[in-house]
């Protein structure tokens, strides 16, 4: 994709395109950041090129993380693949849970059970506003604001303590398989959630209160990092990114899956589209989970099947097909691509984790004429985690 | 920016003095949630080893081990799953797919150990500090990844079967035959349970794929008799299926019978190849039934000219003469017969040895005489009355109605017996009586009680629908007659049919006598061999066992050009005799063509 990045004070540009840049000349220098970096979100690494403290050019480097999962389940039963598909994403793993059950669920032609379907959005939005725990600590973090990580981090605790009684683990569930859910929901769980969402209730007055009434943040990010409305097509930019530029982009709005249509929200936007207002919008879209978790409980039905009839899953094979499936996670798009030959295994499954785009292409094109120090503070702002970019 | 922004951050001073959130010992003030999924448990009593664990995980983090103290025994391999936590991702599949519910995971969580191999060990036997835990993940009833439920068969109702010998079961469809194929979790216990051990899960996914050619081709490895066992199997193969301890067995009988429905006879006669080089060697076998004939297609498959001859008009054996028509048609019987015969063997019906050929002109004809006599003899309860020319044997009367010959349909009949073939006689008698007078009444007296029928429960069930009035722990002490003619049975109530050492001495309430009128008894306690054939001279040289020629492990009895086979010398059931049959073929082709042993 052709830009045209400000060079007006940075390196001129060669005949054949290349930046001029002459390290021997001692006004540039090669400064890297990660793959072990605690201004890195995951393990990758940004291969930064500076001039001074500002950057002139962002080269990232994946693959340290690569397990090679899309192939993996290619050797797989479709049921082996469903304790896999979790580790792509370790702080949100519901949507390939989801996303790979409902493409599984879609080609075999099996329909899940409706009381699945509302454990399943409620264990979507839970995950969600974990991960927007997960991320204004990140994002406070790279400001050096120690406390806000502090405080989201107890909060995401309570809620990974709910994930544990609903679905027997903390991080990694494997509970939405092909065909429904495990279980139902345990006795008291929503007396206990309402206790813990009220904890991230305060916790979300307090982080609103220390990180975005606050003059140092404010100055750090606003203005700081500005995604142009143009580029979201352009990069495929989805998610919290492309709401803060203004787009009501939401899967969750604009191909319901699951029981959304049943539920009431309205897609969070910002208008600036800088660090701030990603941060303000994933920090209002936490309420809109807290909103919807409240509702999903409260609507849900508590009798009925949770799986399907379903075949052997031992021996399990599904007629030739393909299919794509996306669902709205904390960071956008998140989207299985699968396709079967009529054999027990996946010929072939693609997962479009919204990291790929967000943290490489986009990111690189963001990070000129950054300074350094911005850096760690976009980069959490896109809200990326590398494992999905390596599946 | 304003002034709220410079002094808001500071209200995070607030919890200054708050107390820790954090839990001071979590190792001991935090369990694992009820539904944690924690270290494996696993209950070794109930675990049955068929390894469908291993089969799921795709870890490769558990392996199926033998464990000191636990025997190999039927419906258990004798191996326990041993769990390497090196590679287990705590996904709870395999205790989601155990068969028996035995394999669940406990709430704990930490476990601190310097020996890294510690990590790996056996749930259930090597003794850990969670194996008691009440908490953790057990997988909830309602979910399965396995069916339960076995696909129905659909077959007649009792009263149309009654009136008619019109088989009764209808066979699967092709759907029915995927559906119920697909629940088999190929473990592959059932293999050695069958005596002939059938490639049960191979052919399973033979149906599972359509795949009937494949299908006909495993059955014909190991069984010749696929057709008659696919509707009269005794199928101990399903009482050993892992499928059994939490929903219905896999129906392997309906499904090798589906196979065989799928195809036809040219395809099962191509399948087995045709005849074989010849090598010379001349094989002759007494009797046409399911272990001579299996006998005969294994030698003939070797080469081997194989003469079989039998005394009844049509070849099968018991199958035929003493199987009724409903439930094993004869059509299925002609068909297994006519592939075997496809083979090369001759079979001469027709030719009883001992009248029509002497078994010496067998001996010197050939290079090794098989014996196949079946037990074709109904044992006597030697009652008193029981000389009377209407208490009948059921075996006599099977036959008979098999050959289509009238012996007189009596208006009631009393049957003594609780076995198989007592079902048999009662059914087939219901079906007669049917036919002539419109009603039936038979009765039906058996030593054991309901609990213990040695008759298959679905044989019962069925007879019960039928009308036939059974009557448990009921010991026939006389036939009654007046005028010369049987009137019925008088009974006492069976106290115990064993005494304390455990040998057969029926004790009797003689306060609890009944009367069962029929005119006609028909006794089905038991059957015994006709060895008349062996001739005096022979049946001395011969070495016995308690009335049963004595054999080695081949089957080859104390003369050395005579094997035995079948029921006479190994009961009871068709594919007990076809495992026999593979035995002593092996037997005999081993000693044909071995050089140290001649005639």
């Amino acid at each position: 994709m052709s830009y045209t990045p400000d060079r007006s004070q940075y390196p001129s540009m060669k005949a054949d395109g290349t930046l001029d840049i002459d390290l021997t000349s001692g006004k540039y220098l090669k400064l890297w950041q990660g793959p072990n970096h605690p201004g890195i979100t995951g393990n990758m690494s940004v291969e930064l090129t500076v001039c001074g403290d500002e950057v002139v050019e962002g080269k990232t480097h994946v693959g340290y993380l690569h397990r090679g999962f899309e192939k993996l389940m290619e050797r797989r039963t479709f049921i082996q693949c469903f304790p896999i598909v979790c580790r792509i994403c370790v702080p949100e793993p519901d949507f390939n849970e989801y996303c790979y059950a409902a493409a599984v669920e879609e080609l075999a032609g099996v329909k899940s059970p409706v009381r699945s379907d509302w454990i399943r959005t409620l264990i979507l939005e839970m995950g969600r506003i974990n991960s927007y725990m997960m991320y204004m600590g990140g994002q406070a973090g790279a400001l050096g604001l120690g406390i806000v990580g502090q405080w989201a981090t107890y909060a995401r605790d309570l809620m990974l303590d709910r994930f544990e009684e609903l679905t027997g683990a903390r991080i990694y569930h494997m509970f939405i398989l092909p065909g429904g859910v495990r279980d139902g929901l345990p006795e008291g769980f929503d007396q206990r959630m309402e206790e813990t969402l009220r904890v991230f209730e305060t916790t979300l007055k307090d982080i609103y209160d220390v990180m975005f009434c606050n003059a140092v943040f404010k100055t750090r990010t606003v203005g700081v990092g500005v995604i142009d409305p143009a580029w979201l097509e352009q990069y495929g930019v989805t998610g919290p990114n492309a709401r803060a530029a203004g787009v009501a982009k939401d899967v969750r709005k604009d191909a319901p899956y699951l029981v959304y249509p049943e539920l009431d929200f309205e897609p969070v936007i910002g208008q600036d589209s800088d660090i701030y207002t990603r941060a303000d919008v994933r920090r209002r879209d936490a309420w809109v989970c807290i909103d919807l978790i409240r509702q999903t409980l409260a609507k849900m039905p508590r009798t009925g099947p949770l799986m399907c009839e379903m075949p052997n899953m031992l021996h399990w094979k599904i007629p030739r097909g393909e299919t794509y499936i996306r669902g709205e996670c904390s960071r956008g798009e998140y989207g299985y691509y699968l396709v079967t030959d009529g054999s027990g295994y996946p010929r072939r499954v693609n997962v479009r984790g919204p990291s790929y785009t967000h943290a490489m292409s986009l990111l690189e094109r963001m990070i000129v004429n950054l300074n350094i120090s911005d850096v760690a503070s976009l980069m959490v702002s896109l809200h990326t985690y590398p494992p999905e970019i390596e599946r | 920016m304003s002034i709220r922004d410079v002094l808001s951050p500071f209200t995070g001073w607030k919890y200054l003095f708050s107390d820790p959130v954090t839990i001071r010992d979590p190792l001991n003030d935090r369990p694992g949630a009820p539904r944690y999924r924690g270290f494996h448990q696993n209950d070794a009593e109930k675990c049955i080893g068929c390894g469908t664990c291993e089969t799921i995980c795709q870890n490769g983090a558990i392996d199926m081990v033998p464990v000191e103290g636990i025997e190999t025994k039927q419906g258990d391999s004798g191996l326990r799953p041993r769990i390497d936590y090196g590679r287990c991702c705590w996904c709870a599949l395999c205790v989601d797919v155990c068969m028996t519910k035995s394999l669940t995971m406990s709430n704990a969580y930490t476990w601190v150990e310097t020996d890294p191999d510690a990590f790996r060990f056996i749930p259930g036997v090597d003794k850990k500090d969670w194996d008691n835990a009440e908490l953790g993940y057990r997988r909830p009833d309602a979910h399965r990844i396995t069916p339960a439920v076995r696909a129905h068969m659909g077959e007649m109702e009792p009263e149309e079967r009654i009136t008619s010998f019109a088989e009764i079961i209808d066979g699967y469809s092709v759907e029915q035959a995927i559906l119920e194929a697909d629940r088999c979790v190929s473990c592959g216990l059932c293999v050695a349970t069958c005596p002939t051990h059938m490639a049960i899960p191979e052919y399973i996914a033979a149906v599972r794929d359509g795949d009937y050619a494949r299908g006909v081709e495993l059955l014909y490895d190991s069984n010749p008799f696929s057709g008659i066992c696919g509707r009269v199997c005794t199928h101990k193969c399903e009482t050993t299926c892992a499928a059994r301890h939490e929903g219905d067995p896999i129906a392997i009988r309906w499904l090798k019978r589906h196979i065989m429905d799928q195809v036809t006879q040219e395809q099962c006669i191509e399948v087995v190849g045709g005849v074989r080089p010849a090598t010379g060697k001349k094989v002759a076998i007494v009797g046409a039934g399911p272990a001579g004939l299996t006998a005969a297609f294994d030698l003939a498959k070797e080469g081997h000219a194989v003469t079989v001859y039998e005394a009844l008009d049509k070849p099968g054996g018991m199958t035929r003469w003493g199987i009724p028509e409903y439930r094993l048609p004869y059509d299925v019987i002609d068909r297994d017969v006519d592939v075997i015969r496809s083979v090369g063997v001759d079979i001469r019906c027709n030719v009883r040895i001992g009248q029509d050929i002497m078994l010496d002109e067998l001996h010197s004809a050939n290079d090794a005489v098989l014996l196949g006599l079946g037990l074709q003899l109904g044992r006597a309860t030697r009652i008193p009355g029981s000389d009377h020319a209407d208490v009948r044997k059921a075996v006599d009367l099977l036959r008979l109605a098999t050959a289509g010959e009238d012996f007189g349909t009596p208006r009631a009949a009393v049957v003594i017996g609780g076995g198989n073939v007592a079902m048999d006689i009662a059914r087939t008698l219901a079906r007669l009586q049917k036919a002539a007078y419109g009603e039936v009444q038979v009765t039906l007296t058996a030593l054991e009680d309901r609990a213990h029928f040695l008759a298959d429960p679905d044989e019962i069930k069925e007879a019960d629908e039928e009308g036939i009035r059974i009557l448990d722990a009921r010991g026939p002490q006389q036939v009654v007659t007046e005028n010369g003619k049987v009137t019925g049975l008088k009974t006492w109530r069976v106290k115990a049919i064993f005494d304390e050492q455990g040998r057969f001495a029926p004790s009797y309430d003689e306060g609890d006598e009944q009367f069962h009128p029929g005119s006609m008894v028909v006794e089905a306690i038991g059957q015994m061999t006709d060895a008349s054939l062996l001739g005096e001279a022979l049946t001395e040289e011969l070495s016995w066992n308690r009335g049963r020629l004595q054999i080695d492990a081949g089957g080859r009895t104390s003369a050395a050009w005579l094997w035995a086979t079948g029921d006479m010398v190994r009961g009871p059931d068709v594919v007990t005799a076809v495992a026999d049959g593979h035995r002593v073929a092996a037997s005999i082709h081993a000693t044909l063509t071995s050089k140290e042993i001649t005639k």
